[in-house]
């Protein structure tokens, strides 16, 4: 990854920062420009929340590149508290200890690091809790 | 009046037993158990650093504070295990804090003694009125060579404390500060090099114990404070034996030390050692209560803290994962093989 992506897209992968709509208050992350509900154009910065549940998942076993060494994982659709549904890994576990519905958390880990001099690209993955 | 205003702990999940360690070197198990008194160590997760463990630290001492970290002014990591040679640590920390862009940061090197020096300079800028909240941080994923002792005790673990000069917030009051450094070649890592080197029974006397009791004693004097004054003491811990042994040569019964004594399960944090005792210390105390944190960095030097809990600590101390949840519960015990890929110790194809 670019640094210079990697550096546009801290602010949601470092604080889970989302644009809440000014007019009918509907959530995005990634945030957008205009609010797919209302076409709305203006936005409030709000930070999600931490806390979530496994809404459905699958388990990775040929990894795209890069991730290769933590075969198999887990990559999952979390519910976030707060009504946001958000793709991330779930680390710390095998794939037999998710369940769909299991109560997880969001913590700051590694993504990925660009060879082994590029820049380490850092951002969020959910943990059971 | 300074002092610290919010905690937090991180340890990360993984644990490898000393008996996992020794059957693959074919030394023996039982004699490091009872010898150093260790029995298993933290080890990171391939995706976690030092600087994840200090985001991760630095969140829940930001929920105890409850302020708004926009408005910490100096953040401070200390660490021997930078992910990076050229970039600092602390810049990601801030910016996922969301403390950025009106804040001083720095990385802070002096081996097992960075935590206490980012916590040292932290507390004092807050004291000199320079910023409202400052945050230090120790945090290390630390080196040791396969085979070599240190490999018992390297582990993985971070603890943040916010300092504040507000009253009403402060949940430890820090009293005093001590610093006694000389300089010591007992324990070092040149660049480019993976692993530290050491002068084996050198690191003990004329390295730890000389600089950890002086300290002691020396910090103990500058506040005019004795032994039985205190309710908890914290003091490096590379091994099981050596905090207990500094302890009783200045002077102190082991019911002081074993509530932040927490190398046995944890093994040697480096930077983040005597922090986190201090974590599981304020865990635990009651207003009042008087707490002497001694650190140790190879190299060689010692800070001292003295501390004394306020009443608004009880209700700060539930606001976030204790440490001791995080050392006692949650574990994932791994296989050698599995420790080695964790600690990126195979060789790979790029």
């Amino acid at each position: 990854m670019q640094p210079q992506r990697y550096w546009r897209e801290i602010p949601r992968r470092y604080r889970l920062e989302a644009g809440k709509c000014r007019k009918c208050g509907k959530v995005f992350m990634p945030p957008r420009l205009i609010c797919d509900a209302c076409r709305c154009t203006e936005f409030d910065m709000v930070r999600l929340s931490d806390k979530g549940k496994v809404h459905t998942y699958t388990v990775i076993r040929i990894a795209p590149s890069g991730f290769g060494e933590q075969v198999p994982f887990v990559l999952a659709l979390v519910d976030l508290e707060g009504g946001v549904r958000l793709t991330m890994q779930v680390a710390d576990c095998g794939p037999e200890d998710v369940k769909i519905g299991s109560p997880v958390k969001v913590e700051f880990r590694k993504i990925n690091e660009v060879g082994k001099s590029g820049v380490i690209c850092y951002g969020y993955k959910a943990v059971l809790a | 009046m300074v002092g610290i205003c919010g905690y937090g702990a991180y340890i990360p999940r993984n644990r490898i037993k000393v008996e996992e360690i020794s059957k693959v070197w074919g030394t023996d198990a039982e004699s490091y158990k009872k010898g150093l008194m260790l029995e298993e160590k933290s080890v990171p997760s391939p995706d976690q650093d030092t600087i994840t463990m200090a985001v991760e630290a630095s969140r829940k001492a930001v929920k105890r504070a409850g302020i708004d970290p926009a408005l910490i002014g100096a953040v401070y990591v200390g660490s021997e295990s930078h992910p990076y040679a050229v970039k600092p640590s602390g810049t990601v920390l801030a910016e996922a804090l969301g403390a950025t862009p009106e804040c001083h940061t720095s990385d802070f090197e002096f081996a097992c003694k960075a935590g206490t020096e980012a916590m040292y300079v932290a507390s004092q800028l807050v004291k000199a009125g320079s910023v409202k909240y400052a945050l230090g941080v120790g945090a290390d994923t630390s080196q040791g060579a396969p085979g070599d002792a240190l490999e018992f005790s390297a582990a993985a673990g971070a603890a943040a404390f916010l300092f504040s000069t507000e009253k009403d917030k402060i949940v430890a009051e820090l009293i005093d500060t001590y610093a006694y450094m000389t300089d010591t070649p007992d324990f070092w890592r040149r660049e480019h090099m993976h692993y530290p080197r050491h002068g084996g029974r050198f690191t003990g006397e004329q390295a730890y114990f000389k600089h950890v009791v002086s300290a002691g004693k020396g910090m103990m004097a500058k506040a005019g404070m004795k032994p039985s004054d205190f309710a908890y003491a914290v003091f490096h811990q590379p091994n099981g034996k050596f905090p207990l042994r500094a302890g009783k040569m200045l002077g102190f019964e082991e019911r002081q030390i074993l509530t932040g004594w927490l190398v046995n399960k944890l093994g040697n944090t480096y930077s983040g050692a005597s922090p986190l005792g201090l974590t599981a210390v304020l865990d635990e105390a009651k207003a009042d209560d008087k707490i002497l944190v001694v650190s140790f960095g190879s190299g060689a030097g010692s800070d001292g803290f003295v501390f004394r809990a306020t009443d608004k600590l009880k209700a700060a101390q539930g606001l976030a994962e204790k440490t001791r949840q995080m050392l006692d519960e949650k574990k994932r015990f791994l296989e050698y093989g599995t420790y080695l890929k964790y600690r990126k110790m195979i060789i790979m194809n790029e």
